[in-house]
């Protein structure tokens, strides 16, 4: 990883960032050459994450967030990418690490993928796909099943049931739960889980985000959750980070931004929220536009064709990150006001069901 | 439901069932269900994974698998369509029935200009030559929201993102002004903010054309601010049907309370621990006697493992549910009586 010059926002201004943090993302970059053209996939993105927190990963398909699970576990493939910025896992910076030792870093950094059913070999017995990792790490073979019946434990299955039987003969809930379990058998800190619900049906959702709830208390475990269903990442969340077409948008409390976003597209995103209360008749929009070519963002804040507030000034210079009244940080010129103030109303998503 | 007998419901369903042979005898995949949609109407149906909502439409459309054994009636605006011969079936469908599938990618030819696909059923069930056929369809790839629609007409489907394709599909569910629209979970695989587009654009359609809508979904959210009605699913039945604020306020099917209560809500802090269901889903080849989700129901009784529970409806006639042991009505709900529902709805 090439540490490119730190961009106008210098990582250590920022008040969100805490230095006591496990894991530190610092001015990440990341672009893909397609042909002659650069894409930028992930500009300029921080965070951090501390021991039993859960930071909520959100932004529409696209926005890069599954790049960035992937850059923190090293798992860009480095051809036809290149990375920026630096990622440090308890004051190691991942980048400097050889091989040998990231593999040893991948026993405390795990990542469930988004559609766990492709990322099984569908011709190995799911005990085997489960143990997958602790066979790369070497384990010896008592140590390792040890550890499968514990991770199968773990994630409500046993290994009488999973015994001799291939993923195909598993439900996508189940699936979900193997693709836990494996990333559980390693005994990590930290997970990146990605989309680790989506198209689930309501009742296994809820078992699924209730077992990673019970692990992440049990063991103290750190969590990225990314997801674009905004109502479970507001069940699961301690901190909410917002991406647009690669950029940090917004990042706080979920609390604080959940009550009163100030970034218009959090507003937007949050209104989208289907809420389970039918006493507010949604009035029948006209339909959005697509988002802008990704290739050549516009100048400015790169959400300005799609914002009600842009003005001028949104056309010629891009905002950064900066404090808001109501606690989190968004980088707009003109975000939302604080609930009560302004002529803001009451946003949608706090409606109460009654 | 009743309805006044000089005007028939647009659609109406009729103790339909549905099996087909598996392995370990005949799956019955829908039992019995019965219900009507008004005109203009929009219905939402949910259940779990499985609860047969999929196979529920196609036997409506008349795409069951052709394995299927099928009974009971579907009547569209009065007409048995059973009593049709197939081509008639087909055509009376294929022109008043829009149906839009789960996933845009397989359900659009990759290998056929986009515009032909919008146009084809107008064409063929219309008898629209070639240049209205194209007219009208560029005009209802502009009205799902396609910019420049002219040239779209052109393109193939791999140079549209996923929400675009999705509206292209419902240009071609639109084609021939149907009276009644099925989107069968045609938002899932979208995110959020691209799912609210498309769900407004059918619901403005749906207002616009006065058309009436199925919209079949897991996501109760996804019904509860753009359906008049929901039906939940469970094992194959219809448990419980009613006007969709009543279904939310006050459920009475033990079912649909749980179902209620597993959703994610935003109101809630975080970690807030959700309600789960416990127990699978129930055997669709040994479906055991008495309510199908009495093994997993809190409040079953001996009656739930010895009965199928009767329909119950309520006093005004717009509450139906089959649980022995239904929920209270609540504040909104009405005084119901327990009166078994007529054989024929
Ligand atoms: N290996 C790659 N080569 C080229 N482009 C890539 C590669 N991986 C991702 N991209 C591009 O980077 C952008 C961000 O992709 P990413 O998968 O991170 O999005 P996402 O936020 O996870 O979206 P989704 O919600 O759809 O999963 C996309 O435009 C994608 O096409
Ligand atoms: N072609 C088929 N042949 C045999 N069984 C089928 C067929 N299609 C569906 N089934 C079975 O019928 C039952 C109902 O399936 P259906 O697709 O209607 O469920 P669903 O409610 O739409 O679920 P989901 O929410 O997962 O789409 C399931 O048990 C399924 O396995
Ligand atoms: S900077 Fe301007 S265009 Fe961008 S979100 Fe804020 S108000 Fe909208
Ligand atoms: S009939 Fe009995 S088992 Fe079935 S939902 Fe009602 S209470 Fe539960
Ligand atoms: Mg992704
Ligand atoms: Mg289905």
């Amino acid at each position: 990883m090439s540490s490119d010059a730190p961009s106008v926002t210098s990582a250590g201004d920022l008040g969100y960032l805490r230095d006591d943090a496990a894991l530190k993302v610092r001015n990440l970059t990341v672009s893909f050459r397609r042909g002659q053209k650069i894409f930028n996939a992930v500009s300029d993105v921080s965070f951090d994450l501390a021991r039993g927190e859960t930071l909520g990963l959100v932004g529409e398909s696209g926005s890069g967030k599954t790049t960035i699970g992937r850059a923190i576990l090293q798992l860009v493939p480095a051809h036809g990418a290149d990375l920026g910025g630096a990622i440090t896992y308890e004051d190691d910076d991942l980048a400097t690490l050889s091989r040998a030792q990231m593999r040893l870093m991948r026993r405390r950094m795990q990542m469930i993928f988004q559609d766990p059913v492709s990322s099984f070999n569908p011709r190995r017995k799911v005990v085997d796909i489960v143990g997958e990792g602790l066979e790369i790490q070497g384990m010896p073979r008592d140590e390792r099943r040890r550890r499968v019946d514990q991770a199968l434990a773990d994630v409500g299955l046993s290994r009488a049931m999973v015994e001799g039987r291939r993923p195909y003969q598993f439900s996508g809930g189940q699936c979900q739960r193997l693709a836990i379990a494996r990333a559980l058998a390693l005994g990590p800190d930290m997970i990146v889980c990605d989309e680790p619900v989506a198209s689930l049906d309501v009742s296994v959702q809820a078992h699924v985000i209730n077992l990673l709830q019970d692990i992440r208390a049990a063991r103290n475990l750190a969590l990225i959750f990314i997801s674009h269903d905004l109502a479970v990442v507001r069940n699961v969340s301690d901190r909410v980070a917002v991406l647009y077409m690669g950029r940090m948008v917004e990042i706080g409390r979920a609390d604080d931004i959940y009550r009163a976003p100030a970034h218009p597209y959090t507003r937007r995103l949050l209104d989208a929220i289907p809420v389970p209360d039918p006493a507010r008749r949604i009035p029948a929009g006209e339909g959005g536009a697509e988002p802008h070519s990704q290739l050549a963002p516009p100048s400015g804040c790169r959400f300005r064709l799609r914002c009600p507030r842009a003005d001028a000034l949104c056309a010629e210079v891009e905002p950064q990150l900066r404090p808001m009244a109501q606690g989190q940080y968004a980088a707009c010129h003109h975000p939302l006001p604080e609930l009560g103030q302004g002529n803001s109303s009451r946003p949608a998503a706090l409606s109460t069901p009654a | 439901m009743t309805v006044p007998s000089d005007i028939h419901p647009l659609l109406a369903v009729e103790n339909l069932s549905c099996a087909v042979p598996g392995p370990a005898g005949a799956m019955r995949i829908l039992t019995d269900v019965s219900f009507t949609l008004p005109h203009a109407t929009a219905l939402g149906i949910v259940g779990e994974s499985g609860a047969g909502k999929s196979m529920l439409v196609k036997t409506i459309m008349d795409i069951a698998p052709s394995r299927a054994a099928v009974t009971g009636a579907v009547r569209l605006d009065g007409t048995a369509l059973q009593s049709l011969d197939t081509r008639t079936r087909r055509t009376t469908l294929g022109r008043r029935v829009g149906m839009v599938f789960q996933n845009p990618m397989t359900s659009l030819n990759p290998f056929v200009r986009v515009g032909r696909q919008v146009e084809e059923a107008s064409r063929k069930h219309l008898g629209l030559d070639r240049r209205a056929a194209r007219e009208k369809a560029i005009a209802l790839l502009r009205a799902v929201g396609i910019p420049d629609a002219a040239e779209c007409y052109h393109g193939f489907p791999h140079q549209f993102s996923g929400g675009m394709k999705q509206r292209i599909m419902i240009a071609t569910a639109l084609a021939c002004d149907p009276e009644l629209l099925i989107a069968d979970e045609a938002t899932t695989a979208l995110d959020a903010t691209v799912q609210k587009d498309i769900l407004d654009l059918l619901q403005t359609l749906q207002q616009r054309r006065r058309m009436s809508m199925i919209l079949v979904t897991h996501n109760l959210g996804v019904v509860a601010g753009r359906t008049d009605e929901v039906i939940v699913m469970y094992g194959g039945r219809l448990v419980e049907h009613a006007p969709t604020e009543r279904l939310f306020a006050s459920p009475r099917h033990r079912y649909t309370a749980a179902l209620l209560s597993a959703m994610p809500r935003i109101d809630q802090p975080a970690h807030t621990r959700l309600a789960t269901i416990p127990g699978q889903p129930p055997s669709l080849a040994h479906p055991e006697p008495g309510c199908p989700f009495a093994p997993r129901c809190p409040a079953a009784i001996d009656a739930c493992r010895a009965a199928m529970p009767p329909m119950t409806v309520s006093a005004d006639g717009r509450h139906r549910f089959a649980c022995h042991v239904p929920l209270d009505a609540g504040i909104s709900g009405d005084a119901s009586v327990r009166q078994p529902e007529a054989a024929n709805v």
